[in-house]
């Protein structure tokens, strides 16, 4: 697929129909076959997505990013009927498969998944025989002898979706591996920047808080950049190391030279959970030098947007007030994740290629 | 949709042109004629174009249906990808997008394609229809219909009768995709 064909797929807003004017029987068209009421479109081309699990970011294509935004626009607009379901995935099974606790993610598949038709096993790591001795191999094992079509996993474990991908039959959607990747969540924030801002290509995006244990901050990279954004990373030194630079990432620990030029201020939450050793005095000097208030916003780019993963800790990363001002784009992201869901689960559901995984 | 195909690209296939331009707006002024007769006044009468190659034709119809009623006729275009029957013996299709802008309910609905063949699209169609209100009735034109139904699909109104093989492909090439309107039969050299 050409990218430049896709150019036009984000003309779909202006795109209205218009009642159509009086006839005009005798126009230039007839007889020569020509008819001019609306600006030739070429053709696009076949879909790029062939995969059959959705394991990372890192080994997508820009456009297999690009198809999963174009199609996660249609499925907004289903999100937007009077009926909000679709018969795409009828029949089909889907375990979600939670080892590590989750609230909004887990929610998101699980509406995802019935907007689209298909059953749902829930399984979460409370209630489970993981807590008994079981392997996650034996866990995944049992599930698929149930004949499950599709497992969307969250572990804490780095790499966990790739060890199923590589033992089972089933596709593979990885919700959250430790601190390596969530690909749903990048491809989410990528589809409301683009839809707010038009484009990706260009802008600087600034992701601030705890990007050492943060897998939305890798796979928001990795999107990113490869649909042609500059990504900034800041926060404390600590948290924020240098090494990031190696992987396109421009690194600074100055948060007001960090937002200055920003389109987008993406902000992390801080992981307390994930955090083995202190690696900042208290929350009170975090909030003090690199939380998002009043006057940090005031010289931000007048239309630059706020996004947030959640859950938000308010007064810690991010004032209370800011988080509900027109700026903040909290809540969409909510909304967009559905719709980026279902586009992922459709995708799959049709993707029958050879999967390159790592071992 | 745009090409019903069966078979494979040949390099060179054997092409004949079953419509021309004029050919083309001659049928199209026909399927609104009887358009128009079937449905009287017309008030309670919306077209909705099936994505893709039913979309500008749907329109085309709106614009001569709306000359021959003397009132503006609503005109959508419905996307079948998310309820066709074949989602997972295939790579997913590309989405385009659904914009029916008008309440289908008690409306008489024409649904407009290009080619009609299986008569999976248009059972696709009838279901993705239902989730935008309960029409009154649901009628069909396409602009060629070449055989080989596998539902028991009928259309209402037919620019063209084409008995085909189903190995032959027949292309619908529209102004509004930058072509010049063509309907062809392509047929593989053995």
């Amino acid at each position: 697929m050409k990218s430049s064909s896709r150019k036009n797929s984000h003309e779909w807003e202006a795109e209205r129909l218009e009642p159509p004017p009086v006839p005009d029987l005798s126009g230039p068209w007839r007889g020569t076959g020509r008819f001019s009421f609306s600006p030739p479109t070429p053709p696009l081309p076949a879909m790029s997505w062939n995969r059959k699990h959705l394991l990372d970011i890192e080994s997508l294509t820009t456009d297999e990013i690009l198809t999963v935004l174009d199609t996660a626009r249609a499925f907004k607009a289903v999100g937007e009927r009077a009926i909000k379901k679709v018969p795409a995935l009828r029949g089909k099974t889907v375990v979600n498969l939670f080892i590590e606790p989750s609230t909004r993610t887990r929610i998101s598949f699980q509406l995802s998944e019935q907007r689209l038709s298909a059953d749902i096993i829930n399984f979460t790591a409370e209630a489970s025989s993981l807590k008994k001795g079981e392997t996650l191999k034996d866990t995944a094992r049992n599930l698929e002898a149930l004949n499950a079509d599709f497992i969307v996993i969250r572990h804490s474990a780095s790499g966990a979706p790739h060890f199923l991908a590589r033992v089972l039959n089933a596709s593979i959607i990885n919700a959250g591996d430790g601190a390596h990747e969530h690909p749903t969540q990048a491809l989410l924030d990528t589809f409301t920047i683009r839809e707010k801002k038009g484009r990706i290509a260009g802008l600087n995006i600034t992701i601030l808080g705890d990007v050492l244990y943060s897998r939305v901050a890798r796979s928001d990279l990795w999107a990113l950049t490869k649909l042609g954004a500059k990504v900034t990373f800041c926060g404390p030194s600590t948290l924020v190391p240098r090494e990031f630079e190696q992987m396109g990432a421009r690194v600074t620990h100055d948060v007001e030279e960090a937002i200055r030029d920003a389109d987008i201020i993406n902000l992390l939450r801080i992981q307390h959970e994930r955090q083995r050793k202190t690696m900042f005095p208290s929350l009170g000097e975090y909030t003090s030098l690199f939380g998002l208030n009043k006057d940090r916003l005031a010289r931000t780019k007048p239309d630059a947007l706020i996004m947030h993963p959640g859950p938000i800790n308010r007064g810690v990363e991010i004032d209370s007030e800011i988080a509900d001002c027109p700026r903040s784009v909290i809540l969409e992201q909510v909304t967009n994740g559905l719709a980026v869901r279902m586009a992922v689960l459709f995708l799959v559901n049709g993707g029958k290629g050879p999967q390159e995984i790592s071992a | 949709m745009g090409c019903c195909r069966a078979g494979r690209d040949e390099l060179m296939p054997e092409r004949t042109v079953i419509l021309n331009a004029p050919a083309i707006q001659r049928a199209l002024t026909r399927i609104a004629h009887e358009i128009a007769e079937r449905n009287e006044a017309g008030n309670e009468v919306v077209l909705v174009g099936i994505q893709r190659g039913g979309v500008a034709l749907a329109q085309r119809l709106g614009h001569l249906l709306s000359g021959i009623w003397g009132h503006s006729v609503q005109v959508g275009k419905l996307d079948v990808s998310m309820h066709r029957d074949d989602l997972d013996q295939r790579v997913a299709p590309e989405v385009q997008p659904t914009v029916i802008p008008f309440d289908v309910t008690d409306k008489t609905v024409v649904l407009v394609d290009d080619v009609l063949y299986s008569g999976r699209t248009t059972r696709a169609a009838m279901d993705a229809l239902n989730d935008f209100g309960r029409p009154k009735r649901i009628q069909l034109a396409v602009l060629v219909d070449r055989g080989h139904r596998e539902l028991p699909v009928k259309a209402d109104f037919v620019g063209k009768n084409l008995p085909t093989a189903q190995s032959e492909t027949v292309r619908v090439h529209l102004a509004e995709t930058g072509e010049a309107d063509e309907v062809v039969l392509e047929k593989e050299l053995p």
